[in-house]
């Protein structure tokens, strides 16, 4: 097997394996964590991970931000090329995946306030055993 | 169980990598994402809006209908954590603990007073309370104008600078929280009440649906900002730009009014008298 | 898209996304998910998207980390894992 050939593969794509790992380790917390605030937190994680993929499709080398240059200067007439700017439209998409994510996060920490008041624990293992004990 | 969830995650986790082989380099101008509506956005926008900040005239002029079901998203969930949280009754054993303004001495009274010792006399502390921290509560009070100041500043700003609706949205209500935190949270509630706070964040959503209808009562479609042009003697491109700054008007608002709610909900955990 | 900035953010960002997980106390915690908000927040505007680190700016390294830590002030600030 020649692993020399995978070596290109490896350096144009790292990028790419290291949001993939961000993302597992995201997942891995929501099933695996016993805390409820873990299991948030891992849901955070997941969701910026997400969010960093998608941004990540957008770039391209060389080009700028894609707030046009030339604005209001009566430069009309000049022609904006769609090579110069950054792809916008997955910036469009993060940015209400962003807020939805946040009043998510609102929404599940006030269910874990509940959870506490009602069981005296935020422990999923307690929550269960206390539960079956009904 | 964690061993379990290793071996699954490792194994997607596989099969996502298995699957970049098919993806596209990373920054090529030519990569499929890039090819199809985008590069018309980008040409388009300053001749058909006049909005230099290609995301914000992309966000609430071309998918403007989206971006009205996600401040319709913050507005529902403002709205559910005040309904799992907020109660009414009062603490069980409430304490009284007031902090005597001149000297400094913390007091605590056992029973319920006959009438409440003026706030100027004898302040009002939470039960848990930090020692008073003169440093901190003036310097955060000199910067909350400054704050809201620049929250409205990126507001206004965002047809040509990174910024719009939300972000200025966040900062005004994260203007609030550093009043709650710095001070104490009677004195954020006193400054912006729950009733407020509530109005505030069904306003924000109101006016952008507003904007659409008042487009729809001038005989366009929903969320056509051209069509407002005769209604403020401008010409349509200028109308489209003006429609966008209306429309981020109303998500500032709305998402400003429900970060604040969510805050002292969480902090309070419903009590809304106390808290961080 | 200097690829040292964009290698070193990418590993540190692996660390703080561990570490708010390996933690035992919530507070860390939260603190380190903080971190880890405005690590992407860099991330994202070293690869050109200026908006989104705005807004993750205030939204992750601000409003969220206080959400988290006024939930731990009212429910328990040790976990067993």
């Amino acid at each position: 097997m020649d692993m020399t050939q995978y070596i290109p593969v490896l350096l144009t794509k790292y990028n790419y394996w290291v949001y993939i790992t961000l993302m597992m380790i995201g997942l891995w917390a929501m099933i695996a964590k016993n805390n409820l605030i873990k299991k948030i937190i891992g849901m955070s994680i997941f969701q910026t991970a997400i969010i960093l993929f998608y941004v990540s499709i957008g770039a391209k080398y060389g080009a700028t931000i894609p707030i046009l240059s030339h604005g209001h200067g009566g430069a009309h007439e000049a022609a904006v090329r769609a090579v110069d700017y950054i792809n916008p439209l997955p910036h469009v998409l993060m940015l209400t995946a962003i807020v939805v994510s946040v009043a998510t996060l609102g929404v599940a920490l006030a269910l874990s306030i509940r959870i506490h008041r009602r069981y005296r624990t935020l422990e999923e293992d307690e929550i269960l055993s206390q539960l079956r004990e009904q | 169980m964690k061993l379990l969830s290793l071996a699954l995650v490792i194994l997607v986790g596989g099969l996502f990598i298995a699957a970049t082989a098919d993806f596209p380099h990373w920054g090529d101008p030519a990569s499929p994402a890039s090819r199809h509506v985008s590069p018309r956005y980008i040409e388009k926008t300053m001749e058909e809006t006049s909005v230099p900040n290609i995301v914000t005239a992309v966000l609430a002029d071309y998918r403007g209908y989206d971006t009205m079901f996600e401040t319709a998203v913050v507005f529902t969930a403002g709205v559910a954590c005040f309904l799992l949280l907020r109660r009414r009754d009062p603490r069980p054993e409430p304490k009284r603990v007031y902090r005597h303004v001149a000297t400094g001495v913390i007091v605590e009274m056992k029973q319920e007073p006959a009438k409440e010792p003026s706030p100027s006399v004898f302040a009002r502390i939470d039960d848990d309370w930090v020692p008073h921290d003169l440093i901190i509560m003036n310097v955060c009070r000199l910067l909350i104008p400054f704050i809201q100041l620049f929250g409205l500043y990126v507001i206004a700003h965002g047809h040509h600078s990174p910024g719009g609706g939300f972000q200025g949205g966040v900062i005004l209500g994260a203007s609030i929280i550093l009043l709650a935190l710095s001070w104490d949270l009677r004195t954020a509630m006193n400054r912006m009440a729950e009733t407020a706070t509530g109005l505030m964040s069904a306003v924000g959503v109101f006016i952008y649906a507003g904007v659409g209808a008042l487009c729809l009562a001038m005989g366009a479609n929903f969320l056509d900002y051209s069509s407002l042009g005769p209604l403020m003697f401008v010409d349509p491109i200028h109308a489209r730009s003006l429609g966008i700054f209306f429309v981020e008007l109303g998500v500032g608002l709305a998402v400003m009014a429900t970060m604040v709610l969510i805050y002292k909900n969480l902090a309070s955990e419903g009590h809304l008298d106390q808290g961080l | 898209m200097i690829w040292q900035i964009d290698l070193a953010v990418l590993i540190l960002v692996v660390i703080c996304a561990v570490g708010a997980l390996a933690v035992k106390d919530l507070v860390s915690a939260a603190i380190l998910f903080g971190a880890y908000s405005f690590l992407m927040c860099i991330l994202w505007a070293v690869m050109g998207a200026v908006d989104v680190a705005f807004t993750e700016a205030s939204v992750g390294a601000g409003v969220s980390t206080v959400f988290f830590l006024a939930a731990v002030f009212r429910t328990s600030r040790r976990s067993k894992d």
